[in-house]
């Protein structure tokens, strides 16, 4: 892990609900000196047009990511296996947020 | 009557005003990103507070003077906002102190006006309340970390707030306008909102290890138009394009 040099502050990842209801998604990220500075900078950044309802943060240091090198591995398997797609029954169209 | 509301209305109107073009001149310069836009998003809430109440000191005066005219053809001595929200932006511990000091007594003032006999007031003042709570959160929270952030930042702010304290002797400081409108159940009786305002700066010095200062006996009038020096600066800048190119429009 990379060390954040004292004078700098430390990334968070911002995550934002749209309504209640959906999931929050991954929207950018914000510097900030702690979480509670990073929920009210990413107010300030990313809610300014009434994107949401519920804030998260995280720091971007406890974030575990994949290996990009592991890409194939990973991810190829999946490609040959179009039955595990929910394409092969109608949606009711009331279900809105599928 | 209508004069006094009048003349109370602007004052509310002219110190969000005043304060919000202060904030504005932090876009571009503020020490992050993130606090650019904090303090553009405060300045807005504030720009936009003036709005609603310029266009109503408009309809009182009942003249067909919009919420344009009264910001950018009036005067300095026509404009009444209280001293403290024309200080200079100075370092950033200077606008944090002076934002939270006013943030906390607009607080006090809009949850007061809720209950005002002018409906209007009354309804503007819940809108702004509600953008209020979240200045004081934000002014607050870094006059926390200032405070008790490093020995640099703590001298700064502690300086400050020595320097802006005696602006705060008018916030209640009531004179005839004052004591009218309360009189006619319009604005709460000033020095009543005095106590919370004290008790809720107490808490957040005190969790800023900083200290207060002594009030000094001298209060400023800048809600009667006499203003100090730094004003006539900030009217300068803010009219020059109405007046340089009058009803000039997007």
């Amino acid at each position: 892990m990379t060390r954040v040099p004292e004078s700098e502050w430390p990334l968070f990842e911002v995550f934002i609900r749209a309504r209640s209801g959906l999931e929050h998604k991954h929207v950018g990220s914000v510097h900030a000196a702690d979480a509670r500075q990073a929920i009210e900078h990413a107010r300030d950044v990313y809610t300014r047009r009434q994107e949401g309802v519920s804030i998260w943060v995280v720091r971007s240091s406890d974030i575990t990511a994949s290996d990009p090198s592991d890409a194939e591995a990973l991810f190829e398997p999946a490609k040959d296996k179009v039955y595990r797609h929910p394409t092969f029954y109608a949606i009711p169209e009331e279900v809105k947020n599928l | 009557m209508s004069d006094a509301r009048l003349q109370y209305v602007l004052r509310l109107a002219d110190t969000s005003l005043v304060l919000g073009q202060r904030l504005a001149e932090w876009v571009g310069h503020a020490p992050a990103l993130e606090e650019d836009l904090g303090l553009a998003n405060v300045s807005l809430d504030l720009i936009g507070q003036a709005r609603l109440l310029l266009t109503y000191a408009g309809e009182i005066e009942g003249r067909g003077r919009t919420e344009d005219d009264l910001a950018m053809s009036r005067d300095q001595s026509d404009y009444l906002n209280l001293a403290m929200a024309e200080q200079p932006n100075g370092d950033f511990a200077c606008t944090i102190v002076r934002q939270f000091l006013i943030d906390a007594f607009q607080l006090e003032l809009y949850e007061a006006l809720q209950q005002s006999k002018d409906a209007r007031l009354a309804e503007i003042a819940a809108k702004a309340l509600k953008e209020t709570r979240y200045h004081v959160r934000y002014s607050a929270s870094w006059m926390v970390r200032l405070g008790d952030g490093t020995e640099e930042s703590h001298r700064r702010t502690q300086e400050a707030l020595n320097n802006l304290w005696r602006y705060t002797q008018e916030f209640f400081a009531a004179d005839a306008v004052d004591e009218e409108m309360a009189r006619a159940g319009i604005a709460p009786v000033l020095a009543e909102l005095a106590p919370r305002w004290s008790a809720r700066v107490d808490e957040v010095l005190r969790e800023a290890t900083l200290q207060r200062p002594v009030d000094t006996p001298y209060s400023w009038h800048g809600k009667r138009g006499d203003h100090t020096e730094h004003l006539g600066y900030l009217l300068a800048e803010m009219q020059f394009l109405h007046r340089a190119y009058p009803g000039a429009t997007w």
